[in-house]
This record gives C-alpha cells, sequence and structure tokens, in this order.
C-alpha cells in the first residue's frame, strides 16, 4: 500500500467504517492526513472490536488519556491501531468523566493493560473488568493523578534525607516556586486565523 | 587392590525418618539495583522451585513527568527532553517529535537535512544495537563482547559531538532541518569508518554468534509467535525476529528512507537467539545506508534549514548586520512559534521499535498535550507471559533480548 495516504482514501475508510458501525463509531474526520474516528464510550469495547476484526487493525500502538477542564466530560481517551496488512493508522477518541468508567480494552487488544495502568495513574480514568488497575509510573503511595491540567507542575510533596530521623521524609513542597513566564503574544498567529480573540475584540466577533 | 562400597540398604534414598516437605513458593525481588536490570527495575518474581510463575515489574523508579513538562514550555524547549528519553540513541526521538510539529506547521525539511536526519538515525541504530547485543552477551557471562563493542560507541558519539557540540543529549533536530550542516571532514570520517566498521561485527559475531554458552542461554528461550507479537504491540526488533516483515522505514518512510537501499533481516524462531542475529544483521544493514548517505552528502551542498524565521531561527552572521533577523531571534527564543490546533501522531521506527509522538495542539506556542510512545513499554510489559514456565536463570537473557532503556519506559 502507498504511504502517505491521500486523504481522499482515509475520508472513504471513514466513510466505510461508520457505515459498518451504526452507532458504535459515529464520526470521523481527516485532519493532518489522519484519521480520527469518534463515537460512544460505553461501546468502546464493541468499536475496537469491528475495527480489528472487519478493518484489520490489529495492532494497539498506543491508548492514553487527555484532560479538557473545561468540558462536562473533561478526559478523552484516544486509542491509536495500526493495521500491518492495509498499512492504515486510525485513532479513535471517547469521552468520559471523573467518575464514569471506560470499559477495559484488555480483552480485545492485551496490551492495553499497562496503558489503561497509565492512564489511570496520570488522570484517575478508570476502566471497568481491568484485571490489574494499580498506579504503574508513580511513587509507592502517592496521591493525586499528575497529568490533570489542575495538577500542580511541582507536584504536592517533596523528599529529602533527614540527618535526625536517618531516613527519607516526604513534606509539602516549599523549596521551589513554579515559574511559568507567559511569553505568548496575543498579537501573533491572527493572519493564519487561529489566535485567541484580543482584548475588547470580543463584540466585533459576534 | 580394589576397595568395594559397602552395599547400601534398599530404602537408603526413601527414608522413611525423613519425610518430604511440600516446598514453599518464594517471592524474589530482582533489582532496582541489579546489574543485568538495564537500569531501574524492579521485578518481584513468584518462584517454584527455579521455575518461574509470575512476574510483576515495578516500573517507575525513572519517572520525570517529561509529559507534564513538556505542556509548560515553548516547542523549541521542549526538544531537547526528548534526548533524555531513550539516551542510547538521543537523535532518533527528536526526529518523531520534530516530524510531529513539522506536520503540524506544514513544513518540509530541505533534502539535505533528511539526509543528515537519515544519517544520524542510523549512527543511534548502531549505537544501541552495539549497547544491547554486547550487554545480552554480558548478562549471560561474556566479559569481551562489551568492551569491544563500547570503543564502537565512543568514536560514534565522538561523531555525534562533531555534529551538534554533545556526545549524547545532542538536542540536533530543528523543525525544518538540522541546527547545522557537516562540515567535510565529518561525513569523510563517518564514511571511512563505515569501511571499517563492518570488520569489528565481524570480530564480534565471531565471539558470540557460535558460542556454544550464548547458544544454550539464548536459543529457544522467550519464544514469541507471530501473533503473540502483533496482540501485544510488538515493535520494531521484536516483531521482526519472530518474522512478521514490518519496518516503518520501508513500510511508511520518512526522512530519506524512500532513496535508500537496504535489507530487512527476519527472524524465524522468534526466540532470543533470532533477536540477537536480526539486531546484528541490522548494524551491517544501518551501515549500509550511512555509506549511501554520505557519497549524496559529499556531492550535493545545499540548505539544512528552512529559510523561514518564523520557524527556524535566523543563523547567527545574519543577525549581526540585519535588525529583522535579531527580531526573529528574540521572538522565537521568547514566545517560539504558535501550532494550529488539531492533533497528530508521528512516529519513527527507532531502534527499539515504533517511537512514536500524540501531539495535541490548542493554538498557542506550547503543546497541549504530549503523549509519548516508547517502544519499549509494551515489550516491558510482555515480561510476564514471555517468563512464565521459564527458569530463573532466563529472565535475564528475556529482559535482555526486549532491549529495556528506562529513560523511554518512565518518562
Amino acid at each position: 500500500m502507498t504511504w502517505p495516504v491521500k486523504d481522499t482514501d482515509l475520508t472513504k475508510l471513514g466513510k466505510a467504517i461508520c457505515k459498518g458501525a451504526k452507532g458504535i463509531i459515529t464520526g470521523a474526520d481527516v485532519q493532518f492526513g489522519e484519521l480520527t474516528l469518534t463515537g460512544p464510550a460505553d461501546r468502546i469495547v464493541e468499536a475496537l472490536t469491528i475495527l480489528r476484526d472487519e478493518h484489520g487493525f490489529h495492532q494497539l500502538i498506543d491508548l492514553c488519556g487527555a484532560d479538557y477542564p473545561e468540558r462536562p466530560l473533561r478526559f478523552d481517551v484516544v486509542y491509536h491501531l495500526l493495521s500491518m496488512t492495509h498499512n492504515r493508522r486510525v485513532r479513535i477518541k471517547v469521552q468520559t468523566d471523573e467518575d464514569t468508567p471506560v470499559a477495559s480494552a484488555t480483552a480485545v487488544y492485551p496490551a492495553a493493560n499497562w496503558f489503561e495502568r497509565e492512564a489511570f495513574d496520570m488522570y484517575g480514568i478508570f476502566f471497568d473488568n481491568h484485571p490489574d488497575l494499580r498506579r504503574i509510573l508513580t511513587d509507592y503511595g502517592f496521591h493525586g493523578h499528575p497529568l490533570r491540567k489542575d495538577f500542580p507542575m511541582t507536584g504536592s510533596v517533596e523528599v529529602r534525607y533527614d540527618e535526625e530521623l536517618k531516613r527519607v521524609v516526604y513534606e509539602p513542597v516549599k523549596s521551589v516556586e513554579w515559574r511559568n513566564w507567559d511569553f505568548l503574544s496575543p498579537w501573533e498567529g491572527i493572519e493564519r486565523g487561529f489566535a485567541a480573540v484580543l482584548p475588547g475584540d470580543e463584540k466585533g466577533k459576534s | 587392590m580394589s576397595v568395594k562400597a559397602p552395599a547400601l540398604p534398599a530404602d537408603y534414598f526413601h527414608d522413611p525418618k525423613v519425610p518430604e516437605t511440600p516446598v514453599r513458593k518464594f517471592n524474589i525481588n530482582f533489582g532496582p539495583q541489579h546489574p543485568a536490570a538495564h537500569g531501574v527495575l524492579r521485578l518481584v518474581l513468584e518462584l517454584d522451585g527455579e521455575v518461574v510463575e509470575r512476574v510483576d515489574p515495578h516500573i517507575g523508579l525513572l519517572h520525570r513527568g517529561t509529559e507534564k513538562l513538556m505542556e509548560a514550555r515553548p516547542y523549541q524547549q521542549t526538544i531537547p527532553y526528548m534526548d533524555r528519553l531513550d539516551y542510547v540513541a538521543p537523535m532518533n526521538q527528536e526526529h518523531a517529535y520534530v516530524l510531529a510539529i513539522e506536520k503540524l506547521l506544514g513544513v518540509e525539511a530541505p533534502y539535505r537535512a533528511l539526509l543528515i536526519r537519515t544519517l544520524y538515525d542510523e549512527i543511534g541504530r548502531i549505537l544501541s544495537h552495539l549497547l544491547n547485543v554486547t550487554t545480552q552477551a554480558m548478562d549471560v557471562g561474556a566479559l569481551t563482547p562489551p568492551l569491544w563493542g563500547f570503543e564502537e560507541r565512543e568514536k560514534l558519539m565522538i561523531f555525534y559531538e562533531r555534529a551538534s557540540g554533545a556526545r549524547m543529549h545532542a538536542n540536533y533536530y530543528r523543525v525544518g532541518g538540522v541546527r547545522q550542516d557537516l562540515p567535510e571532514a565529518l561525513i569523510r570520517d563517518i564514511d571511512d569508518w563505515c569501511d571499517y566498521f563492518p570488520r569489528i561485527v565481524d570480530d564480534l559475531e565471531g565471539l558470540i554468534t557460535g558460542s556454544r554458552i550464548f547458544k544454550q542461554r539464548n536459543v529457544d528461550i522467550g519464544v514469541v509467535t507471530k501473533e503473540e507479537a502483533i496482540a501485544h504491540s510488538f515493535s520494531g526488533v521484536l516483531v521482526r525476529g519472530s518474522g512478521v516483515a514490518w519496518d516503518l522505514r520501508r513500510a511508511q518512510p520518512y526522512a530519506a528512507y524512500n532513496d535508500m537501499e537496504f535489507d530487512v533481516p527476519l527472524g524465524v524462531h522468534g526466540d532470543c537467539y533470532d533477536r540477537y542475529l536480526c539486531r546484528m544483521r541490522e548494524m551491517r544493514e544501518s551501515t549500509k545506508i550511512m555509506k549511501q548517505c554520505c557519497a549524496r552528502l559529499l556531492k550535493t551542498p545545499g540548505p539544512v534549514l528552512i529559510e523561514d524565521n518564523k520557524v527556524a531561527a535566523p543563523r547567527r552572521g545574519e543577525m549581526k548586520r540585519s535588525m529583522e533577523a535579531l527580531i526573529h531571534h528574540f521572538k522565537l527564543f521568547t514566545e517560539g512559534y504558535r501550532t494550529p490546533p488539531g492533533e497528530v501522531y508521528a512516529c519513527v521506527e527507532a531502534p527499539k521499535g515504533e517511537f512514536g509522538v500524540y501531539l495535541v495542539s490548542d493554538g498557542t506556542n506550547k503543546p497541549y498535550r504530549v503523549k509519548i510512545r516508547a517502544p519499549g513499554y509494551p515489550h516491558l510489559q510482555a515480561m510476564d507471559w514471555m517468563n512464565r514456565g521459564h527458569m530463573l536463570a532466563d529472565v535475564s537473557a528475556i529482559l535482555g533480548s526486549l532491549d529495556i532503556v528506562f529513560g523511554e519506559i518512565d518518562r
């Protein structure tokens, strides 16, 4: 199969997938030469099974979360799939919030196990029917979910060796202050059409 | 004069006075400070005698929060984080990240820059394979291969240094090309090294490939079938060792790989020994690619970075003369550039497998979300089912053949 894939071919593939999975995969969008599918979160296992068995996407390349705190369903769960036989890539996204679990993909792709543990660790996304949903990358006894946008960059605890107690102690962060310089100019990018609205210009837009 | 041993009673070996005790299962800790753990890995092994029943890898001891840190910095300042992931082959990671940003911006690097990237990707591949192959031999008891292999790694790191100024953490790739052009003397030296290196591979093969001990420790150990390799998200040498002809350089070519001639070595049995053979063969193929890059680089001079100063920094010489260049420089190193909103996934065939970057942009000068897809992550996950039923001594052989580097797994 040729590479890079033409956008028209991807659009066709997207339409075919949506047609064969009514109500399971609802949206298909081609951007930057990549196909993104969307669907309801409670039918993700069916969606992945269809993609694997009918469209040849035998490999789960990646599974990760993403946080958009301003949305009512704040988390995205993003699956990247690869078909070695058709030489195609596809991304499928579902949305969820802090309390609603997403069904685990481990039954379809065994490799989803650690990826889901990581998404749980980093964002606190719950996965139903996961065999072993523990934290994976953070410290033993860690609190919070570090990749959430409202988690402080410096973290909340720091460790040091205490000479008197002769052991490592955990304390609230006080030694560093997070300095975040905002260099973002409100003027740049206007000519390309993706800049934020300038202060005072809000009325002109509406 | 011969002495006859007294006859033993019939029930000597089954003395009823010493009843057979049921053997307790053992839980042992492997690491985090173990030379065969290839970094900071803690394995909790459940053993029945010497047979491994379950492996529970505890990772994250090298977690530095790279993804979180990258969300708070302009794009240009996040490229060096890539060097610190798989620190054995730094530039390959930069490549994936730079490709992702280029995809967002719609920028294409000039051809000479693509050639240089191809050249340095292959240097990275040899760096990584040399380390892995020789330390895998060390894990099963051979001490000489690492000493011979590291000598060549040293030379390759000097090539890194002569191009970028740093032996390991190069920060050499830029969006729209590479930092600076290679001097001709350097290209000639790399070319000479390529003529000389296959002999070193021969020497290493002479040490390891036929070695009875190495074979006893690796043949038929950690067998992965084609189906298992695909289902468990394996990539790189781990799928090729099982006989799946899949190489991103071939299937989804990037940089200048379309114009290069090389073979993709495949394994047959999918065991540790086949993976070792694949890596050895890949080093020879990489040398071939490097030769072709050097020949082309010597023939065709040209720009190595795009001219668009909204994305690529102006040259130092220009800044001395041109006010505009100075302003561009100031803007680039404070604000940086903005990317259009959207999401992309870009990947390269890193030495360990598919290294990918999933990048979400919200239209500002910083990435909104970066997910680093490290090839070692699903590979290490497979430790559990690959080791079940093997002996304790095989754990380090299997771990060695998985090619684990903790920089990229823990991120």
